[in-house]
């Protein structure tokens, strides 16, 4: 192979933190004009490699060639000089900004003293144009959509003359129809030559788009293969290192009477939005309801109004026929509502509480652990600690381990453990599997499963359709604060919820739960 | 703004390398500044231990540091920092002026009842902190600042209103039934002023380690501290914690200006300046690491060796402001440990090497 | 008319200092840097004025020797405004401290070295040399106007034209945009290769000089020397300016400036016969309780830079 055909190429990467190889002896290989897949689980070393390319971090061994030339790339500004550009998964915009000063920062045009936006936005609108893009260049960050907001970090790169383009895990804030979009976007860019590398840990956007896949898995090169030479399974394989199981085992469910009710229930964000629309549903003991839909079409605000942290206009949320609504979070928690907060470091944890402190999180004002005085005994919580690690395996040096220095799965169990301890009737799981490796993300769905098979009610929202098709027993979609479809798992399929979640299609929805 | 990195444990080797390195540091600014170093701190500890009288007075010092120390601490455990000691001082001396001045009450009652009531000005000034910050989202760091002024104007104020000793610039005496001196501990101390806040600022410390550690509101305060957001989800009353946490550090304040009325001075003058104490409160809060007994020691500390700062002037004819200095550079180093460990650096390598 | 002429003029007076001072605070926040030191710098600043200022004096430099006292000021606060650059910077520190720290060694070193300098006094020699009114041709004749506007400091006229152009570097130069998004995602800033840390160094540096002008006005203008109570306060009263201003500099210039009403209401207010039975606390009070009061009023928070407060690391989200 001509040695220009190779637009990157890394041989023997390697790079450690305290404690950890993050990249051990990575070598691939970008050709020119190729889609090219990184595929790996969380923590597998995929960012930090990118992080390396795109100069950012330093490798402590190895070399990285450009074009067929060794190139050192000690800063983003070299990797943007070598035509390197990165789109990455927690976009880098700046958010009061407008699209033109976020996509101009850093190589910013100047008219005498002054930074030239006039001519700047008319550069973007062209690039907008070009790709198809229709962006509005005076547009702030904060108003605009997460899809849009992608394509800006794609026009940021194309600005700079990018030819290599990083996508990290392009796909993962995205609705159906938006990746569609995605992908065709990138179709596009390659066939104008440029060249991407596309980290994703989704399989089924490799078999759809990628020419080669490089398998990365704890820090390793497991091997680079043609994708049109292989399939789903073989990839899953090599990524977990065994043999993986897509279908979560479970019984059919066998629901009961309602245990929680919304009834026609509406909450209004701060500018006077409907963000809950009148929305209605009732959740059976016994079954796993699972909320599909886009990110920002209600979840947070359905959740919170549920569990008591945001206030509810109209409507009315029933928990066993009583009415729980705008009652105080306190108040829903002791009537039986468990909650396992879609942020576990934001809200589900204090990450430098140990693990006995973060244990009694939602009962330290519970008499067993807090006596008539005010007093907490601290025998009690530590022996409730070491319950509920010991139950739940939750792998820690001790009890006084300070949460934030834990794994992200140790971290999930314990406030799941928490959260199943407290014997609730109903349990509200928010993205519990987000960040989480093969291994725990199975120990989540099962200890989900067992709460339903106890006889407990189960809502899981996740954007996840994969996970919600796996784990839920029935299925509704919220589309703009409404819920849109009302099905199984059994009876639909990933394209037809895709089309509920961009509010294209309905089925069942909020007059036939009724 | 992040506090919490604040509360990091870490070992007891950095503060005591940084308070060796800031007394280093600072003779080698008298050496620079062509004074004694060795003389100054000879004379310094002499101002300290010399007589009983200079060990009493010098706890008088730390007294109110302590104090100070634990207002401020125990709003930066709850996530807030507290400007507004100062202002929380004078309304506890204020309260305690009234009480000591317009009241007549039996001995012991009096001075009692004038703490009490000084405590309480001083710890619903500092509620009203938390309040502003609960219910309309305001920079604790503004209102504290805008509130020490109108407490300074405020006292004043009401001293001329109905308390002004005639001809003079400040308040009539206190009555003597008011008094919280413990005169057979001053007399046994050669006179220094010793008052009840000797025993209260203990009681104090102890009573701020089981608060935040042993008890449920301890927990709510710590928890609304590191992760307000965790707060809300547990179920907690964030702005309710807020505003106990300011009461609580607002009564520490008010205790020290309650103590200057009823067991120093006897009066209160009009000054057009706030003491400052509350500053030194946020220097001993940072170097005791906002724990108990850190601040504690740390107020021991700094109170010692700025009343033995006194003592360099005097026997070295060393501005003692040096002693400030050397309570920055100590600060300093606590606060960035990164570079006592530069320092040490070589020395660890070399120890590595004959190993 | 004339009273109130007086009084608008006394407003720029007073307000001189805090303009510099909150400038200086603003910009340090800007690039996401707390700097609770302003005080120290005031103080700082104040300190090198006076002291340059008086050997300027002493070496023949004459009317010239204020300049010269600013300059001062400016370049030496740099000792102080690099201490909490590496430390918040390079080390990470906790700002807060660092700023806290600055304070106190500001004003221990500054009253140390008064006392080493000038043989145990407690304050600087009187300057015979200080910055006067300047009236201007022509316009400080216009009525009223001129009274008010051209009839002040030349360090005035320093100040007010440094909001302007502190304004436009940061919202119309590319160095203001660089500056701002390293305060508000560092990041994101890092990514396009804008050097964070370079630029928060600059930032803090140029705060700690623009605070020290602050200081080196009030020696310069109103005070003539240097003393322990010269500065009392009034960098915290900046920085809450640069809170209530919005972290904009022309926001804050108008905080400054209703701190610097209310000073000089204090102080010209008690010749009106109606006034003569408030006490004269209550106007003492009047600024602080003025700016609680908006504050409390004032609808919608203000927005701090997003990263205000967090040391910059490589690799984060």
């Amino acid at each position: 192979m001509n040695k220009a055909d190779i637009a990157l190429e890394l041989k023997g990467i390697t790079k450690r933190f305290p404690g950890i190889v993050a990249n051990d002896s990575i070598s691939f290989q970008l050709k020119r004009g190729e889609i090219h897949a990184l595929l790996g689980e969380n923590g597998a070393g995929k960012s930090t490699l990118m992080n390396i390319v795109f100069g950012l971090y330093q490798p402590e061994e190895g070399e990285i060639h450009v074009n067929g030339e060794k190139a050192l790339i000690d800063s983003p500004n070299k990797a943007i000089e070598l035509g390197i550009g990165m789109v990455h998964q927690h976009f880098k915009l700046v958010e009061p900004f407008t699209v033109t000063e976020n996509i101009i920062l850093g190589t910013e045009p100047k008219r005498g003293m002054q930074t030239d936006i006039k001519g700047a936005s008319k550069k973007v609108k062209q690039l907008s144009e070009q790709y198809g893009f229709d962006i509005d260049p005076m547009a702030t960050i904060d108003s605009i959509s997460v899809g849009m907001q992608q394509r800006v970090e794609i026009i940021k790169t194309l600005y700079r003359g990018a030819d290599i383009l990083i996508f990290d895990e392009p796909t993962a804030v995205l609705t159906p129809q938006e990746i569609i979009e995605l992908l065709e976007i990138m179709k596009r860019l390659v066939a104008e030559g440029k060249s991407i590398i596309l980290i994703t840990h989704k399989l089924k956007e490799i078999m759809e788009i990628a020419d080669t896949c490089t398998i990365i898995r704890r820090g390793k090169v497991i091997e680079s293969v043609t994708v049109a030479d292989t399939n789903p399974q073989e990839l899953a394989e090599k990524m977990v290192g065994k043999a993986v199981n897509f279908k979560t085992e479970k019984q059919p469910a066998k629901p009961k009477e309602v245990f929680l009710e919304a009834k026609d229930i509406v909450v209004v964000d701060r500018n006077g939005k409907n963000v809950l629309n009148h929305l209605s549903f009732s959740l059976h003991a016994g079954e796993i309801v699972g909320i599909a839909g886009v990110d920002g079409n209600g979840q947070t605000e359905l959740i919170e109004a549920i569990t008591g942290m945001q206030s509810v206009k109209s409507g009315d949320i029933l928990l066993q026929g009583k009415s729980i609504v705008n009652h105080t979070p306190r108040s829903i928690s002791e009537s039986g509502i468990s909650h396992i907060p879609q942020d576990r470091h934001k809200h589900g944890l204090v990450l430098d509480f140990s693990v006995s402190e973060n244990t009694i999180l939602q009962t330290y004002y519970h008499p067993e652990i807090t006596n008539k005085r005010g007093f907490i005994d601290v025998k009690a919580r530590n022996e409730m600690a070491t319950r509920l690690v010991k139950e739940f395996d939750i792998r820690t040096p001790g009890i006084d381990t300070r949460v934030g220095s834990m794994s992200g799965g140790n971290q999930q169990k314990i406030i799941i453990a928490r959260e199943i301890d407290k014997d609730p009737q109903v349990m509200i799981a928010a993205q519990p599997t987000r960040g989480l490796d093969v291994g725990a993300i199975e120990f989540v769905h099962k200890q989900l499963i067992a709460q339903r098979d106890q006889g407990k009610a189960v809502l899981l929202v996740s954007f996840e359709l994969e996970e919600i098709l796996n784990v839920a027993d029935r299925i509704l979609v919220l589309f703009d604060g409404q819920i849109v479809g009302d099905t199984t798992p059994d009876t639909t399929n990933e394209q037809e919820l895709g089309l509920m979640m961009a509010g294209k299609y309905e089925r069942g929805g909020t007059n036939e739960a009724k | 703004m992040k506090l919490n990195e604040i509360f990091k444990r870490q070992s007891l080797f950095v503060p005591i390398i940084a308070i060796v390195l800031g007394l280093v540091l600072g003779a080698l600014v008298m050496l620079a500044g062509g004074y004694d170093p060795i003389l100054a701190y000879q004379s310094m500890l002499t101002k300290i231990f010399g007589s009983t009288f200079d060990i009493g007075e010098a706890i008088r010092t730390i007294v109110p540091l302590v104090m100070c120390g634990l207002a401020v601490a125990i709003s930066f455990r709850a996530g807030m920092f507290n400007i507004g000691v100062d202002g929380q001082i004078i309304m506890g001396s204020l309260g305690a002026l009234i009480v000591g001045t317009q009241f007549n009450l039996p001995p012991f009652l009096h001075g009692l009842v004038a703490i009490l009531v000084g405590a309480l000005f001083g710890g619903l000034w500092g509620a009203l902190v938390g309040y502003l910050k609960a219910t309309k989202g305001i920079s604790e760091v503004v209102t504290s600042i805008m509130l020490n002024f109108i407490a300074l104007y405020f006292s004043q104020f009401m001293i001329n209103l109905f308390m002004l000793q005639k001809g003079t610039q400040r308040s009539e005496m206190i009555h003597d039934s008011a008094s919280i001196q413990v005169s057979w501990l001053s007399n046994l101390a050669g006179g220094a002023r010793i008052h009840w806040g000797f025993f209260i600022v203990i009681l104090a410390v102890i009573f701020y380690q089981v608060y935040l550690n042993k008890t449920k509101w301890g927990y709510e305060l710590r928890t609304v501290g590191l992760n307000p957001h965790a707060a809300k989800y547990a179920g907690m009353s964030v702005s309710r914690v807020l505003v106990r946490t300011m009461f609580i550090s607002g009564v520490f304040g008010g205790l020290v200006g309650a103590f200057d009325v009823l067991g120093v001075f006897k009066y209160v003058a009009i000054s057009s300046t706030t003491s400052g104490l509350g500053f030194d409160g946020i220097a001993v809060a940072l170097l005791g690491g906002n724990t108990a007994i850190g601040v504690l020691l740390s107020g021991i500390l700094i109170g010692a060796l700025t009343y033995g700062s006194q003592g360099m002037s005097f026997g070295a004819g060393v501005p003692g402001e040096i002693i400030r200095m050397v309570i920055g550079f100590i600060i300093f180093f606590v606060a960035a440990p990164g570079i006592v460990k530069l320092l040490f650096r070589p020395f660890q390598k070399k120890t590595k090497k004959k190993v | 008319m004339d009273i109130i002429a007086n009084l608008l003029n006394g407003t720029l007076v007073f307000s001189t200092a805090l303009i510099f001072a909150a400038l200086g605070g603003l910009i340090s926040e800007r690039s996401g840097v707390i700097n609770i030191g302003i005080e120290g710098f005031m103080v700082s600043g104040a300190f090198f004025s006076a002291v340059t200022a008086y050997y300027a004096e002493a070496a023949g430099f004459g009317a010239f020797s204020p300049w010269l006292g600013l300059i001062g000021a400016f370049i030496f606060t740099v000792i102080f405004s690099s201490i909490h650059a590496v430390a918040s910077i390079k080390y990470g520190a906790n700002q807060v401290v660092s700023g806290t720290v600055i304070n106190i060694l500001a004003s221990g070193s500054t009253f140390f070295l008064v006392k080493m300098i000038f043989a145990g006094s407690a304050e600087t020699p009187i300057l015979a040399n200080v910055f006067h009114k300047v009236r201007i041709p022509y316009l400080t004749d216009i009525p009223f106007i001129g009274k008010v506007f051209f009839n002040a400091y030349p360090t005035t006229y320093v100040a007010l034209a440094l909001v302007i152009v502190l304004h436009f570097i940061l919202f119309k130069t590319p160095s203001g945009l660089r500056l701002r998004s390293v305060g508000e995602h560092p990041n994101a800033a890092a990514t396009v290769g804008v050097k964070v840390n370079r630029m928060r160094y600059m930032a803090v540096i140029l705060s700690g000089s623009l605070a020290s002008l602050g200081g080196a006005t009030i020696v310069l203008t109103s005070n003539s020397n240097f003393a322990y109570n010269t500065i009392s306060g009034q960098g915290f009263i900046a920085l809450a300016a640069v809170i209530i201003g919005r972290w904009n500099p022309i926001g804050a210039m108008l905080a400054a400036l209703l701190f610097g009403l209310a000073q000089a209401v204090k102080d010209q207010f008690q010749i009106f016969d109606f006034a003569a039975n408030i006490p004269t606390e209550f106007f003492y009070m009047l600024p602080y309780l003025l700016t609680l009061l908006v504050l409390i009023g004032a609808v919608g928070k203000s927005r701090a830079p997003k990263a205000l407060g967090e040391p910059y690391e490589v690799g984060k989200r």
